[in-house]
């Protein structure tokens, strides 16, 4: 059994429901424990840096103290929170002089942050603890046939993570399932992120680029990591296929919900009722295969 | 003779003054035990300082000298030589480092002040004990190996050549002409490159003094300045050298085709072949990786051999002076020779590296040598610039600094790049009437003729574009993009991201150090600088000597250049070594160890640790021995010997030991 710290992130239990339900139902059939931090609070993410830089440090900081209390590796789910929180880590180990004054703030609450904690994404944690043959070991329904673009996103694979042109790791754990990842070019390519709220049409441009390339090369469905990723791939797509005049019909996966079908989960389970672009022609195929 | 010592605080301008107080650690030394005079001075290695010395040995009898100043690598020979002129053994001269170890590591004027006193004590206490040596005189022999057959070693072989001495020219390549051999035309006069290149290897192919080991690689060396010996092996090209006529019936014969290295993967060369058809040897080699006959004799099996042969029921002959030869094995031989000029020369950036340039995943995007050879009417198009499908491009688009001045690659700017790529551009207007487009950072066109052709380049009208690109891609977002190479950037004169479409791209890759630089390294005991490259003794005023007596650089194995300074280079390497050779002999320092024989218990410790393999081992006497011309001073003898019984000439324990006192003061 691996135990982990679990940090969830806000995502996971609003906008990106369906990855915290599928990261909880995967995690016993794999082999983890993920232990959610208690009193976890917001990351602060890109907001919060931008109205107050030393507020949103101590923010991201109290969960890094909450974490090294318990004593094992913090893992998330979401990217932009696992960027924050490693930022902040990296930002109070070379200045020991903003570090001081953020244990200032912390004690105020009894904390304080020591440096010492590791803070991963779940894909990670995935791909390198659980392995992908191990998974595809534990795989009762293959999903053979299922051809899927693997999409990073910008924040899985920088600045932190290795090879941001051509990364692996989403690919191997598709593969693990028995689906096929098509070749995606623009697989690490951004979405827009939050700039879905505050310049649309932009970020509806760079969502169809995405769907444009993940179409042309065959696939039937996107998988992602990243909660932002999801909701604006998936719940945009009405909108972008509205504005460009295209048809688009690309259901939004998260790679936890894909492992959790190919562990053979229930649906319910993987908050698949919570997905915007119906998910059922993709899952009507997998079913076909049992 | 009881020691007299005089020491010299120098300011060395503001370098050290500006950190320590000369005065007060010259007042400092004139209390130390046996210093008769104690001055500080401005410049100690300039004429009056050097003149300061010599006044105070002859009026006040001094018999050592002690100078605190720079580092011994820059002056130590400098002082050496004015106590020698002034009478005193330049043994007798020591000099305390208060500038690297001192002023130039820290801004604390106190606590460099009391280094200062500390190594100027270290060093009057040290010299006390010095014993007055000599420097042994060692002659040179007049022969010179030059490793590396590209132009450099061309020309750095024919001078030394020419001023009647002999050289060996080892090259491991079937053929001498390196990258220079591959090249077109050549900036700024766009001479043909083989037209310029092809006399000079003609001449080293028939010089009297210069014999030519090609197909040959140095396996080991040893020796020391003025008297090396280098063991070289020579490959076997599997035929007998004094047979083969260069005739080429082989080649067309052989049925293997494999990618040739020469035409940088885009043509091929059979199994037994000339690199080029201008090779010098004019002589053919067996690819052992590729011959059938060859593999399969490893199984036992006697199988193709279409060369020698010929096709008998066609009535086409094989080899008519029989030169080919299986049975050939390599050869190792020995070679003595008094200096080394390296010209290995460079290996081009592998542009893989850059994922986002898309070299070896989409077709059409090469790199700057590939392109050398499509543009070159030998080459495997025949001149003619054609895409992948035998298409012309309407555009190309050149990228400059691939791999270059790039903190993920390499740093440095490699120098002919900027140039290369406008003769490019110039070439392609000449061959076709695509559209060219060069993506730069800046335009470095700084030699003779090159801000000309620059402007030349200008009117042709070519397309410069300033902005270093983010990526050339396949993935289309217009319809005009389908099909292309799209070259993604910012075009940073008028601040605006852009997407080009084109043809083709050329990767105008960074020049790197090749890829055994460090094995070379090592056989010849030279440095390499933190960027790859050999590493001159210094980069003004020793640009082609090393930190090794004796061996010498010239080319792109020292730094990226272009050949008019390679040339440059050559002949200064060869002129260094010239000048060595008609000295006739060279100074060996003194610094050397010695065993003592009464104390020796024969155990063989320090012979068998010595790098330098400068230790034997007398079998009559039982006692080991020090080959004073081997030896390198490096003290691992002396430190290794379990009765004390090496010791080192200038560095003995009596010496040491003072040394270490007077730094504790």
């Amino acid at each position: 059994m691996k135990y982990y710290s679990y940090y969830p992130g806000c995502s996971a239990e609003g906008t990106g429901l369906g990855l915290g339900l599928s990261a909880r139902a995967i995690a016993g059939p794999l082999g983890m424990e993920l232990i959610e931090l208690e009193g976890w609070n917001c990351c602060g993410s890109t907001p919060y840096g931008s109205l107050d830089a030393a507020e949103s440090i101590v923010v991201a900081a109290r969960n890094l103290a909450l974490g090294e209390a318990r004593g094992f590796d913090l893992v998330t789910p979401c990217s932009a929170c696992c960027v924050t929180l490693n930022k902040t880590a990296e930002r109070l180990k070379s200045d020991s002089a903003l570090g001081r004054r953020v244990n200032e703030a912390l004690s105020v609450a009894g904390l304080t942050y020591k440096g010492g904690l590791r803070v991963r994404h779940l894909v990670d944690v995935l791909a390198n603890d659980i392995t992908p043959p191990a998974i595809a070991g534990l795989v009762k329904r293959k999903l053979d046939g299922l051809k899927v673009a693997a999409y990073y996103g910008c924040q899985l694979v920088r600045p932190y993570a290795g090879d941001a042109e051509s990364p692996r790791s989403l690919d191997d754990l598709v593969r693990a399932t028995g689906a096929g990842p098509v070749d995606f070019p623009l697989k690490s390519r951004c979405c827009g992120g939050s700039l879905i709220i505050s310049e649309e049409a932009l970020a509806l441009g760079l969502i169809r680029k995405l769907y444009e390339n993940a179409a042309s090369r065959g696939a039937e469905g996107i998988v992602t990591a990243c909660p932002l990723c999801q909701t604006n791939l998936d719940a945009y797509q009405g909108k972008v296929n509205k504005k460009y005049n295209t048809g688009y019909n690309l259901p939004v996966l998260y790679i936890t919900q894909l492992i959790g079908l190919a562990l053979g989960l229930p649906e319910k389970e993987l908050g698949l009722d919570t997905n915007v672009v119906s998910p059922g022609r993709l899952l009507s195929k997998v079913k076909q295969e049992v | 003779m009881e020691p007299r010592i005089g020491v010299y605080v120098c300011h060395c301008g503001s370098n050290i003054a500006g950190v320590v107080d000369c005065p007060e650690v010259a007042r400092f030394a004139q209390g130390l035990e046996a210093v008769v005079v104690a001055r500080d001075y401005k410049f100690m290695c300039s004429e009056p300082g050097q003149e300061l010395i010599k006044q105070d040995i002859r009026s006040h009898n001094l018999n050592r000298v002690v100078v605190a100043s720079c580092s011994p690598t820059m002056h130590e020979p400098t002082f050496r030589r004015g106590c020698q002129e002034a009478g005193v053994n330049p043994y007798y001269f020591e000099m305390a480092n208060i500038r690297e170890h001192c002023s130039w590591v820290t801004g604390d004027k106190t606590a460099a002040t009391v280094k200062a006193r500390a190594l100027v004590s270290a060093a009057v206490s040290r010299v006390y004990y010095h014993r007055p040596l000599e420097n042994r005189q060692v002659s040179i022999n007049p022969a010179t190996l030059v490793l590396g057959g590209g132009i450099a070693g061309i020309q750095a072989a024919l001078k030394i050549a020419d001023a009647g001495h002999k050289v060996y020219l080892v090259e491991k390549e079937p053929s001498i002409g390196g990258h220079m051999s591959q090249l077109d035309k050549t900036f700024p006069t766009l001479d043909c490159s083989a037209c310029i290149l092809t006399p000079k290897m003609t001449l080293v192919g028939s010089h009297p003094n210069i014999e030519l080991m090609s197909y040959s690689e140095i396996s080991q060396v040893s020796g020391y300045t003025g008297n090396f010996n280098i063991k070289v092996r020579r490959k076997t090209r599997y035929i007998d050298e004094s047979k083969c006529t260069g005739c080429g019936r082989c080649q067309e014969l052989c049925p293997v085709s494999v990618p040739s290295e020469y035409e940088q993967g885009l043509g091929s060369r059979k199994a037994i072949y000339k690199p080029f058809p201008q090779a010098v040897p004019n002589k053919v080699a067996v690819d052992p990786e590729s011959c059938r006959h060859l593999k399969g004799l490893a199984q036992g099996k006697d199988i193709c051999r279409l060369c020698q042969r010929g096709i008998e029921k066609k009535g086409v002959p094989g080899c008519e002076t029989g030169a080919i030869d299986f049975a050939r094995q390599d050869e190792l031989v020995e070679v003595e020779a008094g200096n080394i000029i390296v010209t290995t020369g460079f290996s081009l950036f592998d542009a893989s590296a850059v994922f986002q340039y898309g070299y070896k995943r989409f077709d059409n995007v090469v790199t700057s040598l590939e392109f050398e050879r499509i543009v070159n009417s030998s080459g495997p198009t025949g001149g003619h610039i054609l895409l992948k499908n035998g298409a012309e491009p309407e555009s190309i688009a050149i990228i400059h600094c691939v791999g270059s001045r790039d903190r993920h690659y390499h740093a440095y700017c490699s120098r002919v790049c900027c140039m290369y790529s406008m003769k490019f551009a110039h070439l392609i207007k000449e061959h076709t009437r695509a559209r060219v487009y060069e993506f730069y950072i800046d335009i470095r066109s700084f030699g003779k003729g090159y801000e000309e052709f620059y402007n030349r380049l200008l009117e042709e009208g070519t397309t410069f574009i300033r902005g270093r690109p983010a990526e050339v891609t396949d993935v289309a977002e217009t319809p005009e993009e389908r099909g292309k190479l799209i070259v993604q950037f910012e075009d940073t004169l008028i601040g605006l991201q852009r997407r080009l479409p084109v043809d083709m791209v050329v990767l105008s890759a960074a020049i790197e150090a090749q890829p055994d630089a460090e094995a070379v390294a090592r056989l010849l005991n030279i440095s390499r600088g933190a960027d790859g490259f050999f590493l001159e003794k210094h980069p003004k005023l020793e640009p082609v000597s090393t930190m090794t007596d004796g061996i010498f650089l010239a080319g792109c194995c020292q730094s990226p250049k272009d050949i008019p300074e390679t040339v440059a280079q050559a002949a200064a390497a060869a002129a260094e070594v010239l000048s060595l050779i008609s000295r006739g002999s060279v100074e060996i320092e003194a610094a050397t160890a010695a065993v003592d024989p009464k104390i020796c218990i024969g155990c063989q410790v320090c012979k068998t640790n010595c790098p330098y393999s400068a230790i034997s081992f007398d079998d009559t006497r039982r006692v080991c021995q020090v080959n004073e011309a081997l030896c390198k001073g490096c003290g691992v003898c002396a430190g290794g010997c379990p009765s004390d019984a090496v010791s080192l000439n200038h560095y003995t324990n009596e010496q040491i030991l003072a040394q270490m006192e007077g730094a504790l003061v």
